[in-house]
């Protein structure tokens, strides 16, 4: 099987940050190929369509599509912005890519630069990732440094500058007009959408902005071929994907696997569950996805479409593995008040309604449930979805109404009982 | 109010954006300016306003919006325990009630001695490695009672790691 083949191919190398290493294992030898031999920026978007490369951070929009949207012809600077604010619960990735391949980033970054005409570009990178904004700093210094970016790229007239911005700590600005709003030293707070980022991103101006994991697939499908990535992969999901497998598992990681993998080879690669458990739940793509059980996502293969099929969605491939030691309604509550608090306060329905959500769950897990109380959240849930600008609030109330829906009896022991079905220790 | 090298950050990252929007150094303005002061009174967002030469409100405005800035003195030594799904799911509340007892505060509180503020937070993207927290620039992952022990009797003996 292939893999960590793509992103995270140098990962096992020593020193596998720096630029000499990254050349060293054909590094940089996309951008030469595009600015040199040359290829056409409709050659390469149509290249990356081939590739079925969607994206990475959790929407899985089609990433050739997304490029041809950025207008030609316009006067004035066009934008490229990477979203490195990864904050999704289960989701670990891309700061491993940063912290293992940062030049593979920037290499994407820059092939994409050239594609679609910007020039100028942010890696906007969570706060709190202190050591990634590190490494990727000084990658970009030693980029420069070689020429790889800045004024006449490899003596072309190809120029393109990129840069570091730190987050302050905000789950929304994962979101991209958030990220964008963050960005002009505002409030993360999404934007109305249409006009989408294309049109009017960054100050205004057409802006393209894709995911880690995204970029760095980039310099891979360039050197060996869009029908490559694709071959790896499945018709429409092309390609390998990083699942971040954490939760309760014996290995625990970041594995990159070709999509369409069987769920159950993943949960073997990651050590299987430990000793003596049997599978409860799976959330597949991070926290926002719904909650699939155990016995149904034994049956799925780890891309969109089977994902789908199964009523959740593959997100960021952020693989959260519950066992039957869980309290289904105590981790419920748990990711309940993440959203509670990141929701960014902008919409009446998310503003409101995470609240009603985690105080509603916490009085189920703190003995205090009501008989209308399952209802209640799910009617609460329902005059939620689809009714704000952005998706946050959607995400949480998917964990919610589908562990509702899966473990109904595990709910109702709780208001009959008053307390867990099952203990989980440390309250 | 701002030390010279401070200054010198700050101005490296207002060169990062064109010429009539300073409002995104604001962000590094203040990260920057909380490194040297410690936390964010309200004088020290005056001048950060004064220093980009955007109005005050501005400045308050994201203050307050995002978790990494402090509006009030906290410890030497922040301790961010993460409480998402990834890190409860392998005892991050054991990892809190742990650090409670050792430190003798609850979550959100600083000791007497004003050496650490025991916090939890929403997800640090470290889920692989759970259980874990931050202290300053540091991650520690895959806590155990004894790495918790040994990270405060680190801390205790005078670490850079702060806040």
């Amino acid at each position: 099987m292939f893999v960590n083949g793509v992103t995270l191919q140098n990962r096992g190398l020593p020193d596998s940050h720096r630029l000499s290493v990254y050349a060293g294992t054909g590094g940089y030898g996309a951008l030469r190929k595009v600015l040199l031999d040359p290829m056409a920026p409709d050659q390469i978007i149509s290249e990356i369509k081939k590739s079925a490369l969607r994206g990475r951070g959790g929407a899985g929009f089609p990433t050739g599509l997304k490029w041809s949207f950025m207008p030609k012809g316009v006067t004035g600077t066009k934008y490229l912005l990477c979203n490195a604010d990864e904050g999704e619960p289960g989701t670990c990735k891309d700061r491993d890519i940063m912290r293992y391949e940062p030049h593979r980033l920037i290499e994407g970054m820059i092939i994409g630069a050239y594609a679609m005409g910007a020039s100028a570009g942010y890696i906007f990178i969570r706060g709190e990732f202190v050591e990634p904004i590190h490494i990727v700093e000084a990658a970009l210094e030693e980029a420069y440094a070689k020429g790889y970016l800045g004024q006449n790229i490899l003596g072309t007239d190809f120029s393109f500058d990129l840069y570091v911005y730190r987050g302050a700590g905000a789950y929304i600005c994962g979101e991209e007009t958030a990220l964008m709003e963050a960005l002009e030293g505002k409030k993360g707070q999404p934007r109305f959408k249409p006009p989408f980022p294309a049109s009017y991103g960054l100050y205004g101006r057409p802006t393209t902005i894709n995911n880690v994991e995204t970029f760095a697939s980039v310099p891979g499908i360039i050197t060996r071929g869009g029908d490559w990535f694709l071959s790896l992969g499945k018709p429409n999901n092309g390609g390998t994907k990083i699942f971040s497998v954490t939760g309760q598992v014996q290995k625990p990681g970041n594995y990159e696997v070709p999509m369409g993998l069987p769920f159950k080879d993943l949960l073997e690669m990651a050590g299987g569950l430990r000793p003596g458990r049997q599978l409860k739940a799976v959330i597949p793509g991070g926290t926002s996805t719904a909650m699939v059980a155990g016995t149904a996502m034994m049956e799925v293969t780890m891309d969109y479409d089977s994902i789908s099929k199964a009523g959740s969605a593959l997100g960021a491939g952020s693989v959260i593995i519950m066992d039957d030691s869980v309290c289904i309604v105590k981790a419920v509550e748990r990711i309940a008040r993440f959203y509670m608090h990141e929701s960014c306060g902008q919409c009446t329905p998310c503003r409101e309604g995470m609240g009603w959500l985690w105080r509603v769950m916490h009085r189920l897990e703190n003995g205090q449930g009501r008989e209308e109380d399952l209802q209640l959240l799910l009617d609460v849930g329902s005059r939620i979805e689809g009714r704000t600008i952005c998706a946050l609030a959607d995400g949480g109330v998917a964990p919610v109404v589908s562990s509702i829906r899966l473990f109904r009896e595990e709910y109702e022991y709780h208001i009959q009982h008053k307390r867990c079905l099952i203990s989980m220790g440390v309250a | 109010m701002l030390s010279e090298k401070s200054l010198a950050k700050i101005a490296r990252e207002r060169a990062k954006y064109p010429a009539n929007q300073a409002r995104s150094a604001l962000l590094a303005a203040l990260r920057i300016t909380q490194e040297e002061q410690g936390y964010l009174s309200d004088a020290v967002m005056e001048y950060v306003a004064d220093l980009l030469g955007i109005p005050a409100i501005q400045v308050y405005e994201a203050a307050t919006f995002y978790s990494m800035y402090d509006l009030k003195p906290v410890g030497r030594h922040k301790l961010c325990v993460c409480g998402s799904v990834s890190c409860f799911l392998n005892g991050s509340d054991a990892v809190l009630q742990h650090l409670s007892e050792r430190l003798g505060v609850d979550p959100g509180e600083t000791t007497a001695d004003g050496l650490f503020t025991l916090q939890e937070v929403e997800c640090l993207g470290a889920c692989k490695d759970a259980p874990m927290l931050q202290v300053g620039d540091h991650y520690y992952e895959n806590l155990t009672p004894e790495s918790l022990d040994a990270l405060l009797a680190k801390l205790r003996g005078g670490s850079d790691d702060v806040r």
